[in-house]
């Protein structure tokens, strides 16, 4: 039996750069940043005082009472699911066929710490009874899944950074060993918070650059500082191809292949000998069953942390070999700031549009690009990809050492 | 102090409308909070916990098994404030 193929058929995200795809897309490739200085009273005992908030708040859209009970999170999954969905033009799927992989790398932490200062000012009666489906991981793919009553299996892959990206080579698996026709998945993140910025601060993993936050996201710049914490989410409604053909579907691109390795190496650095990367994408391109030579783009994990951008870039070359050179790479948190388990998520989309629209986008803020950085970087304009059959990369790695690489073709 | 029924009555209306994010008109005496006001049981805990806190009673957890409508609540804290 050959193997099934899988398909993009829709496309939702609420980011820092918009309310939606269109919107967030075409800030993209005008190259704006979704970076800013924080108007919460909090930053004042902070080292870091900005980070990228989403351009809508939920409460935009989605009614107080319903609110009341979803963490900021669960509602930037519901926010970006809704528009998949109906991009996706609604698939009138058997229930028990589709499924929700929904990834998040922090879960519900807002609504932890503030239910803590709840029962520390207020007392254990005044704790909401909406904690627990709040706070829980999985909830963002939980309330997905109950809206769409998707019955085939409802996931949550945590694994920091690289959980968004994760959750896209679950759904692909989930299609190809027939447990669904349609996955609805991605990642969200809502950490901006005190308490996460305080612990990622202390890490030195931050940007100080509080002077001039919208430069403060800057990877592969010889004066990059650290990575910008951002929030929203991305979901994707992938698709078994025959199933999105036959209905008539809009097809964005194929999925063909995801690659997973781990480290084995530290807690939160990166390992600088790249293996585990160069490991993540090879194995990708063999599930692929594809060539190197047909990459012309990659979206980039690359946070702006002085350490991490240079490993990853390292690893690119090793692993692309003489090819590294014809891959347009694009880092595209100079703009969104780092959305956690988010991100994979949403650079899926910016990968497949890249596919779809033959662009890929800018990376901003590069203003001395760091002579260590040994790939093509895409900088400040975004640049026409080739015609022809082409490939896409996404690779997002975490914090525990976890890396992903996804495979998206054009069709 | 004790409290008439209509005034407890409007106060879980206000409640009601708070919680569920539905319009106040639909919150009368007869109404059943699960099946008619889109409050299932966690809301439920919520909705006592702010009766409790706006009329000064204390509704036991076996009290509130037994509350299926509106003016079983209201009575309740009628009888009880």
């Amino acid at each position: 039996m050959t193997r099934k193929r899988v398909v993009v058929t829709g496309l939702g995200a609420t980011t820092p750069l918009g309310a939606n795809v269109p919107e967030s897309w075409s800030a993209l490739l005008a190259g704006k940043s979704g970076v800013a200085l924080l108007s919460d009273e909090w930053v004042a005992d902070l080292p870091v005082k900005f980070a990228a908030r989403v351009s809508q708040d939920p409460s935009e859209v989605i009614e107080k009472a319903h609110l009341r009970r979803l963490d900021r999170s669960e509602s930037f999954a519901l926010i970006a699911s809704r528009e998949a969905w109906k991009d996706a033009g609604e698939p009138a799927v058997e229930k028990e066929r589709l499924g929700v992989v929904i990834a998040s790398g922090i879960g519900g932490v807002t609504t932890l710490l503030e239910q803590y200062d709840i029962l520390k000012s207020k007392g254990a009666r005044l704790v909401s009874p909406h904690t627990v489906p709040m706070l829980m991981p999985n909830g963002p793919a939980a309330h997905v899944g109950l809206e769409l009553q998707a019955k085939a299996g409802v996931h949550t892959p945590v694994s920091a950074c690289a959980s968004g990206a994760e959750a896209v080579g679950y759904a692909l698996q989930m299609i190809r060993n027939n447990r669904a026709d349609v996955v609805v998945c991605g990642g969200v993140e809502a950490a901006i918070h005190q308490l996460p910025m305080a612990g990622f601060a202390s890490m030195k993993a931050l940007s100080t650059r509080n002077d001039a936050p919208d430069k403060a996201s800057r990877p592969y710049d010889l004066d990059r500082d650290g990575f910008v914490l951002g929030e929203g989410g991305g979901v994707l409604v992938l698709e078994e191809y025959e199933y999105a053909k036959a209905r008539g579907a809009k097809i964005y691109c194929e999925l063909i292949g995801v690659g997973l390795t781990s480290d084995g190496y530290h807690i939160a650095a990166p390992d600088p000998d790249g293996s585990g990367v160069v490991r993540a994408l090879n194995f990708a391109m063999q599930d692929a069953e594809a060539q190197v030579s047909d990459v012309v783009h990659l979206n980039a994990h690359a946070t702006s942390t002085p350490a991490g951008d240079i490993a990853e870039a390292n690893a690119l070359a090793k692993a692309l070999g003489n090819h590294v050179d014809q891959v347009a790479v694009s880092a595209t948190k100079s703009m969104t700031g780092h959305l956690l388990g988010g991100a994979g998520a949403i650079e899926s989309i910016f990968a497949a549009l890249a596919i779809k629209e033959r662009m890929a986008p800018p990376t901003i803020n590069i203003d001395n690009l760091d002579p260590q950085v040994v790939v093509d970087v895409v900088k400040d304009k975004p640049r026409a990809l080739p015609k022809g059959d082409i490939i896409a990369l996404n690779d997002s790695f975490g914090f525990g050492g976890h890396n992903v690489v996804l495979v998206f073709a054009s069709i | 102090m004790a409290y008439t029924q209509e005034e407890v009555l409007s106060g879980v209306r206000e409640i009601v409308v708070e919680i569920a994010g539905i319009s106040g008109d639909k919150v009368s005496m007869d109404k059943k909070f699960t099946d008619d006001l889109e409050v299932d049981s966690l809301s439920m805990v919520e909705v006592v916990v702010a009766a409790e806190e706006k009329f000064g009673v204390k509704i036991p957890d076996e009290e509130v098994t037994k509350m299926a409508t509106v003016g079983d609540a209201v009575n309740y804290i009628v009888a009880h404030s």
